[in-house]
């Protein structure tokens, strides 16, 4: 721990403005054995010579006293118009101060989690949907979205697969491959795009507003005129490619069939 | 039980069924005993090794080979006899190749497969529709009484 804040630079006031120079101190071995220690450190770095600034007083000691209680307006004639409520003492004081511990690792936001992707997974590949409403379809990957998800799409013209997000734990990548380069997919296409719409009322219901629990639920999903329009355009782009590519009229007809497990076909022993 | 032809003899050559050269063929160099054999295949990238007879299967192609003969020689005999082109020529290696390509298709392989063979089937089925109905046609006999059958 101490060698580690040896080699921060001086949070304090320097005498003169300086350049970043090299590290002082230099770690010695993989575990990070420091060759000098903090005394010592102390003394080549000159630190006896930088003046001490005060540090202004804490902001939450004053945070803490301005919100010891709350103004609130009442209503009513005679009544003083405002009341100052109090807070309320918390139901259990800590006696010891907590231990902080020394996060070596510490837990990463789903936001920060690595996204990985299947190596035969490319962009142009041709993937199996094993679940979901379109399972059995042969789609088209067009990308991995920042969610790690897979942005598929039939195409929609083959075989009514529209633009799609998919795990690819649902899937199987065959080894066919269309050359999806100069397919151009609209910006918009991410996540927030894809991502499911609650309705209003029931978002406020679920607020503690006065809706209505038994209200209707929301009407039934409509298309956007926005997504008719990118499935347009992605669409007559990966038709242009399907065809450009070799074999064009039997990947067609590859894409508008649904794959299905034979009696004696072992999926394990299969190559796809 | 078949015929008593495919002997273990020096120059017999022999199919690798297990192990890391499973699939090549290759030519009995030496006996060992009764179940080892030493083989070599120069031509098909066997290394001059001792093997179990378990292992192999005989093939029905037999090489003039000395015993214990270097790997040089036979791969001089080897070349001499076109034992490769005839090895492939077998239908025995046409099937192994068959079984390769069939487990190496990937499913739009499977799916160009089934779509031929239905296309094919098509035409046959048509074909003989139109067989069947010229035979038919000659077969039956001019019945005049027929038009007159209520229907």
């Amino acid at each position: 721990m101490a060698p580690k804040a040896q080699k921060k630079p001086q949070g304090k006031q320097m005498a003169k403005s300086s350049a970043p120079h090299k590290p002082k101190n230099s770690a010695i071995n993989a575990s990070r054995l420091m060759k000098y220690s903090r005394a010592r450190i102390f003394q080549r770095k000159a630190a006896y010579k930088v003046k001490k600034v005060k540090t202004p007083a804490k902001k939450s000691a004053e945070k803490a006293a301005a919100a010891a209680f709350v103004v609130k307006k009442i209503g009513g004639d005679k009544n003083g118009g405002e009341r100052k409520v109090y807070k309320k003492t918390p139901k259990s004081l800590p006696t010891q101060v907590a231990s902080r511990k020394v996060q070596l690792r510490p837990k990463k936001t789903f936001k920060k989690h690595v996204r990985r992707i299947r190596s035969n997974l490319a962009p142009g590949a041709v993937l199996i949907l094993l679940a979901g409403r379109h399972k059995g379809k042969r789609v088209v990957l067009l990308k991995q979205l920042e969610s790690g998800l897979l942005l598929v799409t039939g195409p929609r013209k083959l075989n009514g697969c529209p633009l799609r997000r998919v795990s690819q734990r649902y899937v199987i990548g065959t080894k066919t491959r269309i050359d999806i380069s100069k397919v151009a997919l609209p910006e918009r296409l991410n996540d927030a795009y894809f991502r499911r719409q609650r309705s209003a009322k029931k978002s406020a219901a679920s607020a503690g507003g006065s809706a209505d629990i038994f209200a209707k639920s929301d009407a039934a999903y409509a298309v956007s005129a926005e997504r008719r329009e990118d499935q347009a355009a992605v669409d007559k782009a990966l038709m242009g490619a399907i065809k450009a590519s070799g074999d064009g009229p039997m990947l067609r007809s590859y894409l508008r069939s649904l794959f299905s497990i034979k009696s004696g076909q072992r999926p394990h022993a299969m190559v796809f | 039980m078949g015929k008593l032809d495919k002997f273990v003899q020096v120059g017999r050559v022999a199919f690798i069924a297990n192990g890391a050269d499973s699939g090549k063929v290759c030519a009995i160099a030496e006996i060992v005993d009764q179940n080892r054999v030493l083989i070599d295949g120069p031509c098909t990238g066997v290394r001059r090794q001792v093997c179990d007879m378990k292992r192999l299967h005989l093939t029905g192609f037999h090489l003039p080979l000395p015993h214990s003969s270097r790997t040089a020689v036979v791969r001089r005999k080897w070349l001499a006899a076109k034992l490769d082109e005839r090895w492939t020529g077998t239908s025995w290696a046409k099937k192994l190749e068959a079984r390769r390509l069939r487990a190496s298709m990937t499913d739009f392989d499977r799916f160009r497969c089934a779509r031929a063979k239905q296309i094919r089937n098509r035409i046959v089925s048509v074909a003989m529709g139109s067989l069947r109905k010229t035979s038919s046609a000659k077969l039956r006999k001019p019945n005049k009484k027929r038009h007159l059958r209520k229907a």
